[in-house]
Order: structure tokens, then C-alpha cells, then sequence
């Protein structure tokens, strides 16, 4: 299985991605850079890192929904393969329009960084299969817009098409809609989600409980495909 | 053509113009012998830039050079962006720390963010790839609003830049004093690693090779930010200061990646970051330590506003910007380089062999002076020093014990002071995890980032109590070192080195000179003892408000080895059962210590002794009993003393308490500065062999699970006695209440 990061300037943890795929999967990964986002129909899956796109000009992922790196993402996005996004790659499939909703600035008006603990809402999706249903992890967070909202109706097509794959367990800090902190698309081929499921892949720096994501990546990718 | 208003030559002779840049008369009498002639207004610009304490260190150099600098890992020391230390394997550390003090206490969060791009170009400047950040911070108490909202902006300002970077900020430390009050100390720390073959210098050299400009564009922001950093402030005078810099980390991030990629690619001969004096410095510089001179066509220089003279532009501190020497003939592809990450870059000069550092604009020589003459020839100053009449009068005072009635009130009282309480107000701003590597986060006694592709790990810490330096500077200077090294050891790190940043007052106070010289001393003494060399740092004076000087504050950033990640420690204690040991004699010291200035609103007497030759013994011991895996956890006893390390052994771990007894007066077993001491935990099966280790180890207690912490004396009275929920609630909420409370 072939892995791109998606690179648009200032997203800052395209590392972390790409060692979270060698240390989990270990399968091929490489870094594309924006300006060669017309490769991406080479690989089978594409993960946008978390960072500072744009320097969060204007709002967080905006800018890059004007690039022309974007019109290929959604192209991907819409030929099924699976994309995951996190923390500003959250931004930004929100901005692009390939996930609903909108962010806010955190309730506490601060960048925040910390663990939390995230149950699994939805562990039917390539993403989550090797999770249990309900089960709670601790993921780290690091964002000043982590607080996801979307109005009544869109949280209701959310739930009502099992949409929403991550809530915050205990603590919702920073004031999302419905605790929410991570959906996929209607068709459950992109995931978005503020927590950082790369930055939990080994012991040494704190935990595990991220692998089991890249792992369902792999064992499941196939899923949602459509010919 | 726009009509120059300049001062002539003659004008500025004659009106002393200079004077405004910053220069006396001697020193401009100096550039006026040294040059032959009298400098017009761009290169008096030049002169006051370079010449500025900031740029020059001309108060300073007398002092600077008492430290040891030479060490088997040194394999930069300093002179350039940063210093470098050999960690093994091929690889390097890079770090330095620098000063953003007088911005910060202007524009908070603009100024602390500049400071922490400043110090990361620094690192990537010597070819390095940034991995870690620290800060040292210093504010006044918070009762004041000016000093909460110098404290919230500066620490938001530090966080905007570093996360925006992805970098990770793993080390810090807070401290609050009313001497910092509206003066605040702003220092941040970058440690870099890099692989021999790919260290870079700030050098021009080859006569023809060109030299080019690359990042941001040139505006009018921060000109003669050098002298204004190197002068007092004056709180009536906050209005007249020139436009500050602004950071932009996204430009940041992008010049990062180009440079870095560039370091690889054999067409470079030179790099070096536009820090303080911009343009000037780096190009006076980079001429200067090549033997070199430069030639620059300023109409070439990428600028942001119109109309821009020759002046401003050379005394612009515009950010994210780095001047570059390549080959001749390689120009286009170092461009296409940096174009491909969006960034600007332009040719604007070429090395020249007559050593000069010539300005050329609008088809007429500007400027035309020796590039060492700017950058080595500065005046060097030996200042008046004199031991301040207080040093004697605290030095004649009895050590006595504050009075208290409550100990555990008192505890809880200590625990809520913002310098011990805990920091998490301010760490959870900082993104502590981009890049995977940490493995020891803010919160820990020091930083540890893991070397990837090692079991290796580097560990930091910052380090600096400046009210045991203001009661006794060499003795203080001494403390500093052995607490930031005692921050490494209880990590389970050997320290190899470190850099400082000299806070200090006016050094044309005899008595801030005085202050200066000693506390370089007992840093000096202490590296030596403690085997870990200056490599780099910096100098800011001049940290006075309405002529009173801060504490003196020489900050201590230290760096160590993990040499097996595995043994990696932590203050917070394990598991019930386990024997508590304290290591190191408690004495009657509270001399600038927490509880004096608590109780009794200042602080005088004598700061606690060091004998640094047992400091040494202790930190072998206790490493080399981390390393064999007898330790638990592991923390150094410093502010608020025993009961408040007992108190954060507690909070760092899962539901654990804390069952010891004390000997002595209970006051000064509780809350005693006493020096080289640490509490440490040990498993049942390694008591004996850590006993034969730890020579002054005393066990002292057990932990319990019972979530409560009982201190008793040695008749088995409770001194102490409360839930470790009561104690930690007060720990943990100090700082976001202070700051929420209204005046």
C-alpha cells in the first residue's frame, strides 16, 4: 500500500505522519508537496498532517482551499480512496468542503495542548475496524481551533448516517458541537479529526493508542473503494 | 529621485547626531580616527549598530572571557549563531539562548515571538535542523495588571511561534518577582541536530562569490533595535520607541525548509542569519571572520515599503531573513531553490578582497567601510566595579528561621506561590509533541527529545535563581549551574554543556558590574567542577525600569546526553511500597529563599552554601545509580525545599502518597534552600545496593497508596498531614487564579 502526506506549506507535522506509517504499517510513504498534488492518483491513500497551513491566514485551512493542490484532493476524495486528515488537515478538508461543519477558535481562546481521552463512536469504517465500538483512548491534542461546530441539521445528517466517529470521553475543553472529534464523509472514505493518532504510535513518547488507526487504514482500505 | 534629508557628515559632527544612534563621543571620536574621516549618516548607522552592546558585547567581553569554553565535544564554541557539542554517532547538538527582553516589554507577544524565531534561525544557520525548544521567563509577581498581561502575551507570543513552526517547546521555567515587574526577562532556547559534514558558518569568503539575500523583504521595522536593546527603559519613554518587528513563522517555516535543504548542496560557502543590526551585522560579519570584504547593491534588496534609503535598510530588523555567500555561478539554482518553497531571494553583492564592507544605492557608494573595523574593532570597556555596600551587610546577617506557626498551612501557601506552583497555565500553550521524538515533556525536571534512529536522547533545561545571585553573585552563579545540571541527573542525562544569557542592570553601575563579574565567576568555577563548557550566549544589560536593575539573571541552559532512553527518569513517584531517600544534610539556610520572601516581603542574609566538589560526587553517584536502574524516580530539592518535592513526588504519579519522618527544627527540614540535595524513591531489592551507591543517601520514608502525605518528626509527631487531592488542588490552580483575579 502506497501512502502520500500531502504537504501544503506550513503544515508543520508532515514528519509525524510519515513516521507513524513506518512505525505502524511500514508500508511505502512519501511526502508530496503541493505543487505535485497532480501525482496523487499514484497512491491509495493520502494523509494531510496537522501544522499551520498558510500560516492560518485569514482562518485555518482557508487559504489552501484556493490551492490548486486542493481540486486534486477532492478529486481523490471522490474517486473513494481513503483520506485522513488531522488537526489543521482537518481544517482544511472542512474548508474545501469534503467534510461538513466549521471551527471555532477554543473556548478557552488559547492554543491548547494535551492528552484526552476519545471514545470510538463508530467503529464500522476503514479507519476504526480495529478499535472496538465505545472504546476510549487517550490521544494528544494540539490546536488553537479545535472546537468543531456544525448547526442542528448537519449534526443531525451526521448522526443519522453514523458520521461521527470520535467523541471527547471525558472532557469536551474546547467546546465542540455534540463533543465531536472526528466524522467522516457520507461515504466514510475521508475521516477528519483534531486529535493526533500519529503522535500515539510508541510507548517512549507516550502511548499507543493511535496505531490501531493506520492498522485499519491497511487491513480495510479496499472497503470503500468503488468501480 | 526622492530629495535627501540626511545630515551631512559635518552636521552630524556638529550637532553630536550620533548620540541619538546610541554612541558617545569616544566612540564616535573612534570611528572618526580608525576611519580617517568622518562618516556620513549611513555609516555612522553602522557604526552605532555594531558597536551596540547588543552587537559587540563591548561591557561585556571582559566578562565573557572567564568562561571555559574548551571541551572534548566542543566542536563550535562561541563566536557564531550557535554552539555545537559531539553527541556521538556522528552527530551534534546545536543550541543556543538569546535574550528578547526590551521588545517583549514593549509588544509582549510580538516581542517573545521574534525571540523565539530569532533563536531557531540561529540553529538552522549552522546547517542544523531545530528539534527542541526551551524558554526562561521572568515576570513580576501578578498582582500588578501591566505584569499578568506582559505574562499571558509574552507566554502566548513564545507559544504562536514555536508551535506554528513545529517545533516542540519540552523544557521552561517560570519565575515571579517584584524586580521583574515591568521588566520582564524573555529568554528562549532552540537545540538543533546535525550530522558533522553539514555544519555551516557565517562566512564570505572567495573573491567573486556572490552573495544573496533570501526570505522575508526589507521594511522599516525595528530599525536600530540593536541600541534600543541595549538601553534602559524608561516607562514615560514606551511611546517614542521605533515600529517594533513582527514574526511571521509561516515565512519562517518555508526559509527553514529552503536553508536546510541548501545546507546539502555544495554551491554554498556561507550562511548566517539578519538577526540584530540585520543587514549590517550579518554582513560586516560574515566579511569580517572570512577575511573577506562585501559589496552590496541595495536597490537589489527585496523591499516591502518605498522610497526605502540606504540607512534604513541597512539598520532594518525586518524577520526571517538570512544573507547567503554561493559560488559564483550557482546563483540560479540556490534561487529556484528558494522559489519552490515561495520565498524571495535576490543576488545583491559579491565578495570582494579589499576587506571593505561597501554600500552601493542609487548608483552612488553609500557606505564604504572595513567590515573589521565594524565587527572586531569595537571599543572594549573595563567597567567600574564595586562590591554594592549590601553584599557586606547581608553577608554579616545570622542565618535564623522565618517564623512560622502553621506547617501545613504554610506548605499550602508555598505550593500556590506562581514560582512553585505548576506551570501548566503556561506549558499546555506550548505544542510539547510535534515531531514525535519527546520523551520527557514540560512538567518533568528537564526536557529529553529522543534521537530518532538511536536509543540516545538529548535532554535540556533552563535554569536561573536570581535571588541567591542578588545576596551573594559568585555563590549564586555557582547555584545556577548545579541546579540546571541536578535538573539533568534526576532525568538520568549527563550534562556536556551550555549556553546563558547574562541578565542584567546598567553595567555603568559599578555595583551591576560588580554583580556581573562575580556571578561569572561561580559560573565559571561550576562548569569546570561539573565538566560542561560555555558554548554560546548572550548579553542584555540594561534591564532596568526608572534606573532600578532587575536581580541579576545570568540564565543557565544546559544540555545533556541520554545515553539509553531506557533510563529515563521522573520526579513522580511509582509504586507503594517503594523507600524514600533523601540525599544530602538539610541546613538552616533561608537566605533568598521562598518561604524568607513569603513571609517576611524580601529577602536578605546569606544565599544557601554550595561546595560544588560534593555537588559533583552527589551527581555522579545519583547518575550512575539512574543508570543501573536502581532509581525510581528522582527529583533535586530547590524552591520551597523538602516538603514541596515530597508535595510534586505525589502529584507526578497515579494515586500514590508519601509516609516520612523529618530530623531537626521542622521548619528547616521542611523548607530549607540547603544546596545539592534530592529526594529520590528505590525499589525494595535495590536498597541495599543504592545505599553502597548513594553515600549521603538517608531513607527517610515509604510511599503509600493511600493518597495522603504524612510528614513526622523523630518523636513520631505529625508535622504534616493532609490528602494529596488538598495539597495538589492548590499546587495546580495558583497561576489561571492569580491571573483571573480583577485590581
Amino acid at each position: 500500500m502506497k501512502f502520500a502526506v500531502l504537504v501544503f506549506p506550513g503544515l508543520t507535522c508532515d514528519l509525524d505522519m510519515y513516521h507513524a506509517i513506518e512505525e505502524t504499517v511500514k508500508q511505502d510513504v512519501e511526502y508530496v508537496w503541493h505543487t505535485e498534488a497532480d501525482q496523487l492518483d499514484q497512491f491509495d491513500a493520502v494523509l494531510l498532517p496537522t501544522g499551520t497551513s498558510y500560516g492560518n491566514y485569514l482562518r485555518p485551512g482557508a487559504l489552501a482551499k484556493s490551492s490548486p493542490a486542493c481540486k486534486q484532493l477532492q478529486a481523490f476524495a471522490e474517486s473513494g480512496k481513503l483520506v485522513l486528515g488531522v488537526g489543521n488537515g482537518f481544517h482544511i478538508l472542512v474548508e474545501a468542503g469534503i467534510l461538513p461543519g466549521g471551527f471555532l477558535r477554543n473556548q478557552s481562546l488559547k492554543f491548547r495542548s494535551a492528552r484526552e481521552t476519545v471514545r470510538v463512536e463508530n467503529n464500522n469504517t476503514a479507519f476504526t475496524k480495529d478499535y472496538t465500538q465505545g472504546q476510549v483512548l487517550t490521544l494528544p491534542v494540539a490546536n488553537e481551533f479545535g472546537n468543531y461546530y456544525a448547526d442542528e441539521q448537519t449534526v443531525e445528517e451526521l448522526k443519522n448516517n453514523n458520521q461521527i466517529v470520535f467523541t471527547y470521553a471525558n472532557e469536551n475543553t474546547d467546546g465542540s458541537t455534540e463533543a465531536i472529534a472526528g466524522i467522516t464523509n457520507k461515504r466514510g472514505n475521508v475521516l477528519g479529526m483534531m486529535p493526533l493518532p500519529e503522535r500515539a504510535v510508541e510507548e517512549i513518547i507516550g502511548g499507543t493508542d493511535g496505531t490501531a488507526l493506520f492498522q485499519s487504514i491497511m487491513n480495510n482500505r479496499g472497503e470503500q473503494h468503488v468501480n | 529621485m526622492s530629495i535627501n534629508h540626511e545630515p551631512t557628515a559635518e552636521q552630524i559632527k556638529e550637532n553630536r547626531l550620533y548620540l541619538q544612534m546610541g554612541m558617545t563621543d569616544a566612540e564616535y571620536e573612534r570611528a572618526v580616527e580608525k576611519l580617517g574621516r568622518t562618516p556620513n549618516y549611513v555609516e555612522t548607522g553602522l557604526f552605532s549598530a555594531m558597536w551596540s552592546e547588543h552587537c559587540s558585547y563591548k561591557s561585556s567581553k571582559s566578562v565573557l572571557r572567564r568562561f571555559p569554553t574548551e571541551g572534548a565535544r566542543v566542536l563550535q564554541g562561541p563566536g557564531e549563531g550557535a554552539g555545537i557539542v559531539d553527541i556521538g554517532d556522528n552527530q551534534a547538538a546545536v543550541f543556543k539562548m538569546e535574550s528578547h527582553n526590551s521588545p517583549s516589554a514593549i509588544e509582549p507577544f510580538i516581542g517573545a515571538a521574534t525571540g523565539a524565531g530569532g533563536i531557531i534561525r540561529d540553529v538552522f544557520s549552522m546547517g542544523a535542523r531545530p528539534v527542541a525548544l526551551v524558554n526562561s521567563l521572568r515576570f513580576g509577581d501578578l498582582t500588578d495588571p501591566r505584569d499578568r498581561f506582559l505574562f499571558e502575551e509574552a507566554v502566548a507570543g513564545i507559544a504562536s511561534y514555536g508551535n506554528a513552526m513545529g517545533i516542540p517547546t519540552v523544557a521552561g521555567e517560570v519565575q515571579f518577582d517584584q524586580c521583574y515587574s515591568k521588566r520582564p526577562l524573555v529568554n528562549a532556547m532552540a537545540v538543533g541536530l546535525l550530522n558533522h559534514e553539514d555544519i555551516q558558518k557565517g562566512v564570505a569568503a572567495g573573491i567573486g562569490n556572490t552573495v544573496i539575500y533570501a526570505g522575508a523583504t526589507t521594511g522599516r521595522d525595528g530599525i536600530h533595535g540593536a541600541t534600543m536593546s541595549s538601553s534602559e527603559l524608561s516607562i514615560e519613554e514606551e511611546q517614542e520607541l521605533p515600529v517594533m518587528q513582527a514574526g511571521d513563522p509561516f515565512i519562517e517555516k518555508l526559509l527553514m525548509e529552503a536553508c536546510l535543504e541548501l545546507v546539502q548542496s555544495d554551491a554554498l560557502i556561507g550562511i548566517q542569519d539578519m538577526g540584530a543590526a540585520g543587514l549590517t551585522s550579518s554582513a560586516a560579519e560574515m566579511a569580517s571572520k572570512a577575511g573577506y570584504g562585501v559589496e552590496l547593491n541595495l536597490d537589489l534588496v527585496p523591499q516591502r515599503e518605498e522610497n526605502m534609503t540606504a540607512y534604513e535598510m541597512m539598520l532594518s530588523e525586518s524577520q526571517e531573513r538570512m544573507l547567503i555567500v554561493v559560488k559564483k555561478g550557482r546563483e540560479e539554482e540556490v534561487i529556484a531553490l528558494f522559489t519552490k518553497y515561495g520565498i524571495t531571494a535576490a543576488t545583491i553583492g559579491h565578495v570582494t578582497d579589499d576587506k571593505m564592507l561597501r554600500l552601493l544605492h542609487k548608483g552612488e557608494v553609500a557606505a564604504e567601510v572595513s567590515a573589521d573595523l565594524l565587527a572586531e574593532d569595537a571599543p572594549s570597556y573595563q567597567k567600574e566595579s564595586k562590591e554594592p555596600a549590601s553584599f557586606a551587610k547581608n553577608q554579616a546577617i545570622e542565618n535564623t528561621e522565618p517564623q512560622v506557626t502553621n506547617l501545613k498551612e504554610t506548605l499550602l501557601d508555598l505550593l500556590q506561590r506562581p514560582t512553585i506552583a505548576s506551570k501548566e497555565w503556561v506549558y499546555n500553550q506550548f505544542d510539547t509533541g510535534a515531531r514525535t521524538n519527546t520523551v520527557l515533556a514540560p512538567g518533568a525536571s528537564a526536557g529529553v527529545i529522543r534521537v530518532r534512529g538511536t536509543n540516545k536522547g538529548i535532554a535540556m533545561t533552563a535554569d536561573c535563581n536570581s535571588r541567591f545571585i542578588y545576596l551573594d553573585p559568585e555563590v549564586g552563579g555557582k547555584i545556577a549551574v548545579a541546579e540546571a545540571a541536578r535538573n539533568l541527573v534526576c532525568s538520568g542525562a549527563e550534562p556536556i554543556a551550555l549556553t546563558d544569557c547574562l541578565n542584567f542592570g546598567s553595567p555603568d553601575k559599578p555595583e551591576v558590574f560588580w554583580q556581573l563579574e562575580k556571578s561569572a565567576d561561580g559560573i565559571s568555577e561550576a562548569c569546570r567542577k561539573l565538566n560542561a563548557p560555555v558554548i554560546g550566549g548572550n548579553v542584555s544589560l540594561s534591564n532596568e525600569v526608572n534606573g532600578v536593575p532587575i536581580y541579576p539573571t545570568p540564565t543557565i541552559g544546559l544540555v545533556g546526553i541520554v545515553h539509553d532512553l531506557s533510563q529515563v527518569t521522573t520526579p513522580g513517584f511509582k509504586q507503594a511500597g517503594d523507600a524514600i531517600y533523601l540525599i544530602g544534610q538539610t541546613e538552616m539556610e533561608f537566605g533568598g529563599s521562598e518561604l524568607q520572601q513569603m513571609i517576611e516581603g524580601k529577602i536578605f542574609g546569606k544565599s544557601p552554601a554550595i561546595d560544588l566538589d560534593l555537588e559533583a560526587t552527589r551527581q555522579q553517584q545519583l547518575l550512575q545509580a539512574i543508570q543501573a536502574g536502581m532509581i525510581q524516580s528522582a527529583d533535586d530539592l530547590s524552591e520551597g525545599g523538602f516538603a514541596v518535592a515530597l508535595c510534586e513526588g505525589t502529584f507526578g504519579s497515579q494515586g500514590l502518597g508519601a509516609d516520612v519522618t523529618v530530623e531537626g527544627s521542622a521548619i528547616t527540614a521542611l523548607f530549607s534552600e540547603t544546596q545539592s540535595r534530592f529526594l529520590v524513591t528505590v525499589q525494595a531489592e535495590q536498597v541495599a545496593a543504592f545505599e553502597e551507591k548513594v553515600q549521603d543517601a538517608v531513607k527517610i520514608g515509604t510511599v503509600t497508596d493511600g493518597e495522603e502525605i504524612v510528614i513526622k518528626d523523630a518523636e513520631g509527631t505529625v508535622l504534616v498531614e493532609g490528602t494529596v487531592e488538598e495539597f495538589q488542588t492548590a499546587w495546580k490552580g495558583a497561576i489561571a487564579c492569580l491571573l483571573n483575579s480583577e485590581d
